[in-house]
Order: structure tokens, then sequence, then C-alpha cells
């Protein structure tokens, strides 16, 4: 019982995703990928994409600080980024990085500032939205038994509150079955 | 291994076991697509370096069915890699990039690439990747079973009859008929030198006592009735076959006819080298040589100026002729600027000759072959010879700035590089000003003057050895890896010195040149109209350090060798000795 619920949580924050735009094919692809060789492969490669972008996009800041502002080198930094978050399928972060590209091409410098800023925001939401959702699905392949209880347990809480916008723990267990079965176990 | 792929022991499972090598400096990727491959029943291979790749590949040759890399990569452009595989191993090349512009994709397939793929890559279309690599095989079997055919129909006929092998000419745009031909029947040979019955390419060597074998067979036949299946039964030697005298027969007909050209020059010039030079506008090889060795013979202790090469662009029938013109003239004007290796060159020059001599008359038997195969020898020969140990490494670091020299040429040469325009212009379509401008203005940084003059020599260089190659194959597109791919059987011989030289271009490293050259190749990858290159070659003039110069100057002639250099290779030596026709 638990388990379908967290099936379902797990599916309902993984459409929301989709449906928010946030991700697109690719990183349905990347879950195809997934097998038993690989059992954790697209939070790797996730993981690995925050890791490596966090040098891209320091390096175009680094740029855009410059003065005056090389676009032709903008426009490859970003080509790069771009290209790392089209490995995921981070859609949005992919539409602002279009539109900065846009702008090195017309050489429009605060056009490229303020997209930078959106790039990173839509950087930043995603990472966490993916972050969560990892520990959602991460409880569903584990059984959400590997895990301390207790982390078990505050993770399902925070989770819960974000799920229902409801701002205590409490109120939202109506929502879920927060107890997760064994998950409420503290250890 | 021995064989790719198709005729591998893994036939029977094909395309599983497909080994591919991945290169994207973006680790996400990397991982991604290997998992992809994987899936495919694919042995991946992965490098976020395209050096460190491009080592791979030349240390595991056969080791590799197909490539796939990304456009956009920090160490290497994606299309300089490329060329250099498709140069050196001949091995199809999938690009792979998040821009899916035209012209960049236009771009990939001019350099070569069997593929474009557009990022985020899906795995369908990665399990489908096998198709280049047996579409490959397919035309090697094709190329050398219509070459053999063709060979056993007509030895001397025409050029034009023997363009039915569409692949040699798919996408050329050199309308030389006479060069065509020469060309085509080089090529016929060299492609039958291949061992007729097999699909590799192992190359029938006719080594010195062969040739004599041969040419004792053909003086006692007698010259007007000699056929190819007399002299087969004369020699006696069991594993040669009746094409492989038949087309032996064809070039040593084409050596002698042009002997008796030489014999009545040699004379004046002291020197067969002259003689080639102004007798010669179809074979772009020993032209281009010519003013090598004019260099060494008629200027005491110095590569003086070749005569010779001030006819060459004034030939309006060979584009090669201009470019040959181009590429001896730096030289001169280095070797002017510094002297004091002067004597060392003397003292090489002389056994240069000699090989180059030789070597000369044997340049259109394999067109290609001998040029490559003389530029090795010289390349090899003067570090032997002339250049103590100190400097060797020099030599390998020099690399880029062997190019210089070339760069030079095209400044106070303006029509030599006008004439280099219209084979750039079909060697890259997309427009190329785009790289000169930062190139100029980049001159004037101290500290990026090298690297601007490293990038326009080298790019200068990188084009060199397309048009050296476009020389003996004019019908060709003029992208290298083109040409490899579709003339696969074509001069294994060259194509593996030339895989030697290129793998020795970059291990050459130790100095800031390496990168350097890279910049190079990428500079030259944007395209750069010889104009262009012109005009950056004065700034870079400028630029040139005196000690650079100095540091240069002794290697010039490396220049003409197009950095072909395989010191490691020593089984070079025989391969050219055993290509000499020893009259």
């Amino acid at each position: 019982m638990e388990r379908n619920q967290l099936h379902r949580q797990v599916a309902n924050m993984r459409k929301s995703l989709f449906d928010q735009g946030f991700l697109d094919e690719q990183f349905i692809q990347l879950e195809e990928l997934q097998d038993d060789a690989n059992p954790n492969f697209v939070e790797e490669v996730v993981t690995l994409y925050y890791r490596d972008s966090t040098r891209l996009i320091l390096n175009i800041e680094q740029a855009l600080e410059k003065s005056p502002l090389d676009f032709t080198k903008l426009d490859s930094l970003m080509h790069q980024f771009k290209g790392s978050s089209s490995s995921i399928g981070a859609k949005k972060v992919k539409l602002e990085c279009t539109q900065f590209k846009e702008y090195c091409k017309a050489a429009n410098g605060e056009g490229c500032k303020r997209t930078f800023q959106q790039v990173k925001k839509e950087y930043g939401t995603l990472k966490k939205k993916i972050e969560v959702y990892f520990q959602v699905d991460g409880r569903r392949w584990l059984g959400g038994v590997a895990i301390s209880g207790g982390i078990a347990l505050r993770q399902w809480r925070r989770i819960n509150i974000r799920r229902d916008g409801t701002g205590k723990g409490a109120s939202s267990r109506s929502g879920v079955d927060w107890t997760g079965g064994i998950e409420v176990v503290r250890i | 291994m021995e064989t790719s792929g198709f005729y591998s022991p893994r036939t029977d499972t094909f395309p599983a076991g497909l080994r591919v090598l991945v290169v994207d400096d973006d680790p996400t990727w990397l991982k991604i697509l290997e998992k992809m491959l994987k899936k495919c029943s694919y042995e991946v291979t992965t490098s976020c370096l395209a050096r460190e790749a491009l080592d791979l590949l030349r240390e595991r040759k056969d080791g590799f069915d197909i490539v796939i890399s990304d456009v956009n990569m920090p160490d290497m452009d994606g299309f300089k890699l490329l060329e250099h595989v498709g140069l050196e191993m001949d091995l199809p090349v999938i690009m792979m990039s998040v821009d899916g512009e035209t012209s960049r994709v236009m771009k990939g397939v001019q350099h070569g690439a069997c593929d474009y793929l557009l990022k985020p890559i899906r795995m369908k279309e990665l399990r489908n990747i096998w198709q280049h690599v047996f579409r490959k095989k397919i035309h090697e079997v094709r190329d050398i079973e219509s070459h053999e055919g063709i060979e056993d129909i007509q030895i001397m006929k025409s050029g034009s009859d023997q363009s039915d092998d569409g692949y040699l000419f798919s996408g050329g745009n050199f309308a030389l008929g006479k060069k065509r031909k020469d060309y085509i029947e080089s090529k016929q040979d060299d492609k039958d030198f291949g061992d007729p019955s097999s699909l590799k390419k192992a190359r029938v060597v006719w080594t010195v006592d062969l040739h004599q074998k041969f040419v004792k067979a053909v003086n006692q036949i007698g010259f007007e009735k000699v056929g190819p299946k007399k002299i087969l039964d004369l020699m006696n030697v069991p594993w040669l076959t009746r094409e492989n005298v038949a087309s032996h027969l064809q070039k040593y007909r084409l050596y002698l006819s042009r002997i008796q050209k030489d014999n009545d020059l040699r004379a004046s010039f002291g020197g067969m080298k002259h003689s080639d030079l102004s007798s010669k506008d179809s074979d772009g090889i020993i032209g281009f040589q010519n003013p090598i060795m004019q260099q060494d013979g008629v200027v005491n202790g110095h590569y003086g100026i070749p005569r010779s090469i001030l006819v060459q662009p004034a030939n309006p029938k060979t584009y090669e002729g201009d470019l040959k013109g181009v590429i001896s003239l730096p030289m001169t004007e280095k070797r002017a600027q510094v002297g004091d290796t002067s004597e060392t060159h003397k003292a090489s020059s002389s056994s240069l000759n000699h090989s180059f001599g030789s070597l000369e008359r044997d340049a259109r038997y394999p067109a290609f072959d001998s040029t490559v195969q003389t530029q090795y020898s010289w390349g090899e020969e003067v570090p032997k010879v002339q250049f103590g140990q100190e400097h060797k490494p020099h030599l390998q670091s020099e690399n880029g700035f062997n190019h210089l020299p070339l760069l030079q040429v095209n400044n106070p040469q303006p029509s030599p590089s006008t004439e280099l325009i219209p084979f750039y212009k079909e060697r890259h379509k997309p427009a190329h000003v785009e790289v000169s401008p930062s190139h100029s203005t980049k001159c004037r940084n101290q500290n990026v003057r090298r690297e601007t003059l490293m990038e326009n020599a080298f790019g200068s260089f990188s084009v060199q050895p397309d048009i050296h190659t476009t020389n003996f194959k004019p019908s060709e597109p003029i992208a290298s890896p083109i040409w490899s791919n579709e003339t696969r059987g074509l001069d294994h011989i060259s194509i593996t010195h030339l895989e030697s030289a290129q793998g020795n271009l970059i291990p050459g490293r130790g100095s800031a040149f390496a990168s350097l050259n890279e910049d190079l190749h990428t500079f030259l990858q944007g395209g750069c109209s010889s104009t262009n290159l012109g005009l950056q070659n004065k700034e870079l003039l400028q630029c040139i350090d005196t000690e650079l110069i100095a540091e240069v100057s002794p290697y010039l002639y490396d220049a003409l060798r197009f950095d072909y250099e395989c010191s490691s290779d020593s089984n070079l030596y025989p391969v050219i000795d055993q290509g000499l026709f020893i009259a």
C-alpha cells in the first residue's frame, strides 16, 4: 500500500516536471538507459551534469565581467553549457541558453547579462526539483528501507510539505501516507 | 587487430561488438553516449580529449571501427580531428553537436564526416551507426575489384576510359584533363598494387630485385613486344600475378617516357630536378619536390633560390604548380634570412639530391606515394645526416614553425596566393573571412603573436597537405578525409606514411608549438582564403622573433615535407627503395 503511494508520488512528481517544461524527452532517454547494470544511471548523470556545469557557469560569469564583452567567447562558452544541459533534457535551461546565444550574436551585452540571470534561475530551480525527485524516487527502489528511518521520515515530511504546499508537516499527513510503512521506524 | 569490423571474426555478430571511440569534452555526454552504445552491444572507448583520442587511434591501428566526435572541443577542433582520422586511419567519423546550423553540418560533410548528429542524441540514431562502417567496407571491396577489372582490360588506355571509377572523382572539381588521366593511371596502378584476391590492402612491394627481374624480362622480350603475361612468365616469380605485372609495366612505361624527356634537359641543368620541374605540369609531386632539389643543387651551402620555382607559378595549367611555387619560395626566403645553417644544409644536400633524384624518377610512379615517400626520406635523412641529436627535439617541436615559411610565400606572392584561392574556395565553402580579422588583431599582442603566427602558419600548412594530396588526386574532393574515404585502396603506403607522419605531428610536442599547431589547424578549419593568409602573413612575419627564425631555418626544408616526420618509421626506407625505378 505504502509502496503504491510512493510509486504514485514519484509518478506525479515526474509528470509535473515534464508538464511544467522542466524536462524533455532526453530525460526519458536517460531513464530508458537505466537498467540493472546501471541502476542509478539517471541520478549519476544528473549529478555529473550539475558538477560539471558549475564550472561552465563560472566561466560564463567571469566572461560577462570582462569589458568589453567578447561575444564570440561568450557564445562558445554558452554553447558548451547548452550542450551539456541538453544531455539531461533540461528544457527550460536550454531555452534560456538559446536566448543568450541570440543576444551574443546581436552583440547585446545587456541582453546577455539579463538572460544569464534567467539561465541561472532555471538552472537552480531544476536542480532543486530534481534533487527532490531523486530522493522520492530513491525511496522507491530502495524500498525506502536502506536509509535510517529518522532521515527517511524527515525527507518524507519535507516532500509532503512541498507537494501539498502546506507549511507544516503534520497537516500534510492526510494527503500522503507519510509513514511510508517501514520508513517510520526510527533507528 | 588485423582487420576491422566487416571481415573480422566478429562478422557473424556484426554489428554487435562494433568498436566505437567516442570523443567529447562534456563528461555528461560521454557517460550517456557510452551507456547508449553499450546498450547497442557496441564496444565503447571514451575520451574527453581529442588529442588523447588521436593517440589512442594511432596506438591501436585497426583497433576501432568508427569514431564519434563532438564538434566543439577545447583542445582541438572537432573538424581537425575528423581530418586527422580520415587521413591517418581512414575510419568513418560521425560528428555531433548541439548546433544544427546548415553551415556547420556542411562543414562537417566537407571535412569528411560520414554523418552529423544533433544533440540530444537518441539511442536509435546510435543504433544504426554500423551502417557507416559497413558502407566503407563495401566501397573498399568495390574499389579493389573495379580496379582489377579495369587493369585487365586496359593497360595504357587514356584516363577518360578509366573514369568509370566514379568514386575516384566523385565531387572532384578539378577538371584537369591530363593530370586527371595521369592521376587515374597512377591511382589504378597503386590500387592494383594490392593483392587482388584479398580485401585487405596488402600491396605488392616492388623490391629492387623484383624490379631488376622485371626490367630484365622486358629487355629480353623487347620493349615493343612486351606484355604482362610474357613478363610474368619470364620473371618466374610464383606469387606475382599478371595484374601486378601489368600495372608495374604501365608505370615503367610512363617512367621511361619521362626519362627520355628529361635526358635532354638533364645535361644542361646538371640534374633532372630542374628538367622534371619544367616538364612537369601534371605531376604536382615532382614539381613540388624539384624546387627543393633545385635549391640544394644550385646554390652552394644554401637552399638557394630555385629558379625553377619561379617557373611554376607562371604555369597557368596547374594550380599545383602554383602551389609548388608557393611552397618552395618561403624556404628560399627563409634561408636567406638565416645563413648559419648553410653548411649543414650543404652537407646534406648532396645526399638529399641523390635520394631525391632517384625518387623523382619515381615520382610519377605512385604519384602520391613517391612524393610522400620522398618527403619522408628527406625528412629522415636530414635529421640523421645533418643534425645531431640536439636538433631532433627541435625538429619535432618546430613542427608548427616549419610551416611559417609557407606563409611567407603567400605574403610577397600575391599571384600564387590568388591562385590558391580557388582551391581554398572549393575546399571550404563557407566564408572564411571571419577568422582573419581576429588574427590580425591578435597579431599585435605579443603573447598571442606567436600563437597567431603558428596558427596562420599551420593554417597554410594544414592546407598544404590537402593541396599536396590533391595534387595527385585532382579530381578528388579537396578534403583529405573524403579523399581517403573514397579512395580506400589508393596509395596504401602513402596513407600509411601519412599516418606516421601525422602521428609524429602531434607527438612532436614539448613546446608551446604543439598547442599552437592545434590552434593553427583550428584556424584553418575555420576556412582561410589565401588572401587573408597573405595579409596575416605580413603581420606574422613582422612578429616573428629572430630567434625563432634561427631555430626554424635548419628545418625549413621540413616544411616541404609538411611535417610528415617519420623518424620513427624505419620501414619507410625499404619502401622507398623498393619503389625506385633503378634503371
